[in-house]
């Protein structure tokens, strides 16, 4: 056992300690390493997000966070030459196994993108889609309930209702944003994967999708990149900080920002770093 | 910690932008810019007469095409044309002679023509398919048998041309004198009490002044090369022009009329004649329209008629003009759409030839092209870009297909030779074929167009299809080839447009055949509007130059109707995101 595995595991071992006893572990990775081609994006990474709740991801830009939240769906796959050695754990199963389907992990693992992308077709046929490729529903009343729930729980209902027909890509970007969370919670998933959501939107936009969010935290686990600490420390309830591939540190977000361990966190959470 | 420098107080800029050369750089570069857009302009310009040149020139020679003359004549059917007992036999009344039923109509219109190369001169104005529109009428309605009816009769391609101003111009006027013709037929002589073809001889001997200086001319230019080889034929046109000049000098003389003169005619009692010698007051000749009566014809009656270019120098003869001068006159020729250019097949007869045949093969052949390589097409297209591991095997297929798309078509039409009638023995021009050869040239183009139209699909939206987990197939199928449809269908319909006006593969599989029936299947022998187009272009008569005018015009017709398909569905369909 080297070095640096050495050091991950006694890593894991302060977060368990750290963790809430009422809140299992969702998604645990362990000794997680990403190599797109020669270069090594992420270097022995192993973090536990917790169950339900927000944790957040900060970091400098290529830091490899979002790369980390990538593999937790296995977004990576679609990257011919990207590589992913070590274990990632859903409810204690291993996401990497050759017998798990991606497809059903990826309707157990919901993401939502940086830039708004909703499908370049209706409302009511962006969100109806998941459900329908996964079989969700029985009967077209049973769908339609399924749509009106998601676009209800993402806050968007009462703005579109009148125009479930309409496109999707007719609505502004912070609606946009909030139809791919509806699309997203649509097909139920247990987790949902937030990449940088709020970096194209208007802060009032941004606002909702916080508050969306905190509502969201209550059934859902969610998983959030962000560039914007003050966003990380209003939504999550814990946070990694990454560095050049590291993840350096990680804890409850009050403590990351209040007293952090380690230099570099400092560094960045003050803005000398960045 | 930023390694950014701050601007270092009292910044002086070292490149002064006043200086003269300065203000000479930013001149150059605007006359640079003014030069550039200045050739632009200069080759859309220079594009824009050959456009416009071309397009004029093809519909100017193609419109003619569209229409034809017929001659609208009564037609006396002879109740014995079909025997009584066969009347209800629809095979009976087709098979029939109807040959002999329109020689006798065109007869009756000019009679008493006497000699038997008058009458075929008359009878070959009609086409040879002129009786065909007689057999149809009376096969749809055989009560018409033993009846006069008027029937349009196809004109020969020659006549009507003439009607379409390919003939001579004419110029007519009244004796002054009165006119004692001798005759009513054959030779005759008619003599006038005044001095009736005195400025007819004057304008012959103004011809021959003419000619005689331009054969003059000849000879010294050739004189001046000084070849030994050249003498003989100097000394002929020498002699040629002395010959000329004597014929002027002699008034008195008779003068003889050829084909190299303009011809002259004298219209009399209802009949032509053409005027072979004359004088001042007199004139012998040829009876072209035999005369009603041989009675003197007083001042003002009979007419002197000038057909302007000699008779060398047309194609119809006086004989013809005359005739066809006279149906002009009788009202009985009728200018109609030239719906049996549409509806019939090749012919060897200009006014029978039809592009029905060249564009049903262009169509099943297209039908056999689209149907395999839109599938096809596509299908590799996704397959290349989308599921296909990169590696240096699909490397090699991806230049492969980029260097397909410039491979010359003759070379598919090898392949084709090879590959499909000498290896898997399918027919000979076939559309089938045709098809199969046409479908490999066109793959690279549409798996390319393809590729492209699936590339400019933004990744995000395949993401969003893998996020809410949906498999790449799905992602591909439901998103991804939607998205692309736009894209590939404006490829694929330019590929099919360079399919339809593609001509050297299917020359190589024996497309070129001269095909007279239309095809009715896929198997069936056929030919292309592009080769039918070469084929025509290839004949001598002068018709069939207007018909391949023609037959481009359909296929341009064609080709922008695919073209603005294309632009169509392209802004149809065009999404943002």
């Amino acid at each position: 056992m080297d070095m640096a595995v050495q050091k991950a595991f006694t890593q894991d071992a302060t977060v368990t300690n750290a963790m809430p006893a009422a809140r299992k572990a969702k998604v645990a990775a362990r000794n997680v390493n990403v190599f797109y081609g020669d270069k090594h994006a992420l270097k022995e990474v192993s973090v536990v997000v917790p169950e339900k709740g927000v944790m957040a991801f900060i970091g400098p830009s290529g830091c490899g966070k979002s790369t980390f939240l990538r593999c937790i769906n296995r977004m990576n796959d679609t990257i011919p030459s990207c590589r992913v050695t070590g274990k990632i754990e859903i409810d204690g199963s291993d996401i990497y196994d050759a017998r798990l389907d991606v497809v059903q992990l990826r309707a157990r693992v919901g993401m939502v993108f940086q830039k708004p992308n909703p499908f370049p077709k209706s409302v009511y046929e962006n969100v109806a889609y998941g459900p329908r490729i996964h079989g969700l529903s029985t009967s077209k009343a049973d769908l339609e309930q399924i749509v009106i729930a998601s676009l209800k729980r993402a806050g968007l209902l009462e703005e579109v209702k009148d125009r479930l027909q309409d496109s999707g890509t007719g609505l502004s970007g912070g609606q946009q944003q909030r139809l791919c969370i509806a699309r997203a919670i649509a097909v139920e998933p247990e987790i949902i994967l937030m990449d940088e959501p709020c970096s194209a939107l208007d802060p009032i936009a941004t606002a909702k999708i916080e508050e969306l969010m905190e509502e969201l935290a209550e059934s859902y686990t969610i998983v959030i990149v962000t560039h914007s600490m003050q966003q990380a420390a209003r939504v999550s309830q814990r946070t990694a900080f990454f560095h050049l591939g590291n993840l350096v540190e990680e804890g409850p977000t009050e403590m990351i920002f209040s007293s952090p361990k380690d230099r570099r966190t400092q560094d960045y959470i003050t803005g000398r770093i960045g | 910690m930023t390694d950014i420098a701050s601007p270092a107080a009292g910044f002086v800029r070292r490149v002064d932008i006043t200086s003269d050369a300065a203000q000479a750089r930013v001149r150059a570069r605007y006359r640079a810019e003014r030069r550039f857009r200045a050739y632009g302009l200069i080759s859309l310009a220079v594009a824009a007469v050959f456009l416009v040149v071309l397009i004029a020139d093809i519909v100017r020679k193609g419109l003619p095409a569209f229409m034809h003359h017929s001659l609208v004549l009564d037609v006396a059917v002879p109740a014995d044309l079909v025997p009584p007992q066969s009347r209800n036999d629809p095979i009976a009344i087709r098979s029939a002679d109807y040959f002999p039923v329109t020689r006798d109509a065109l007869k009756a219109a000019i009679p008493n023509i006497e000699g038997r190369g008058a009458e075929r001169t008359l009878t070959r104005l009609l086409s040879t398919g002129a009786a065909d529109g007689l057999r149809d009428m009376i096969v749809a309605d055989p009560a018409l048998i033993g009846q006069t009816v008027k029937v349009p009769l196809l004109l020969s391609a020659n006549a009507d041309l003439y009607y379409k101003g390919v003939g001579t111009p004419i110029i007519a006027g009244f004796g002054r004198g009165i006119a004692t013709p001798s005759g009513t037929n054959g030779e005759i002589t008619v003599l006038t009490s005044a001095n009736d073809f005195a400025d007819t001889l004057v304008s012959i001997k103004k011809d021959l002044a003419e000619r005689a200086r331009l054969v003059s001319l000849e000879a010294e230019r050739l004189d001046r090369v000084r070849s030994q080889d050249l003498t003989a034929r100097v000394k002929e046109l020498r002699e040629e022009a002395a010959g000329y000049r004597a014929r002027v000098d002699q008034p008195k003389i008779e003068e003889v009329l050829d084909a190299t003169l303009p011809s002259y005619l004298v219209a009399i009692n209802g009949g032509l004649v053409k005027i072979t010698k004359l004088s001042d007051i007199g004139i012998t000749g040829d009876v072209l329209i035999p005369l009603a009566s041989p009675a003197d014809a007083n001042a003002g009656d009979w007419k002197l008629v000038t057909y302007v270019t000699p008779e060398s120098n047309r194609k119809a003869t006086d004989q013809e003009v005359a005739f066809l001068e006279r149906f002009k006159e009788t009202g009985a020729v009728e200018r109609r759409l030239n719906t049996l250019f549409f509806i019939a097949g090749d012919s060897r007869e200009p006014e029978l030839a039809g592009i029905r045949g060249a564009l049903m093969g262009s169509a099943l052949t297209l039908c056999i092209t689209l149907a395999l390589c839109l599938p096809i097409g596509v299908l590799a297209a996704i397959y290349l870009e989308e599921f296909a591991p990169k590696n240096r095997l699909t490397d090699l297929i991806e230049v492969n297909i980029n260097n397909l798309a410039a491979v010359p078509s003759i070379v598919f039409g090898l392949l084709g030779l090879a590959m499909f009638l000498n290896f898997m023995g399918l027919p000979r021009s076939a559309p089938l074929v045709g098809g199969l050869v046409l479908a490999l040239l066109v793959l690279p183009t549409i798996i390319i167009a393809s590729r492209a139209a699936l590339k400019a699909v933004p990744p995000s939206i395949k993401e969003a299809a893998l996020g809410v987990g949906a498999s790449h197939q799905q992602a591909v199928f439901h998103h991804l080839l939607p998205l692309a449809m736009p894209g590939i269908m404006t490829g694929t319909i330019i590929g099919m447009a360079h399919a339809l006006g593609e001509t050297a593969p299917l020359l190589m599989i024996g497309m070129i055949a001269f095909i007279v029936d239309v095809p009715k299947g896929f198997t069936e022998a056929a030919t292309v509007l592009p080769v039918q187009i070469y084929l025509w272009s290839d004949l001598p008569e002068p018709a069939f130059q207007y018909k391949t005018a023609a037959a481009i015009m359909v296929l341009l017709v064609f080709l922008f109707v695919m073209n603005g398909m294309a632009i169509w569905l392209r802004k149809k369909f065009e999404r943002r995101w």
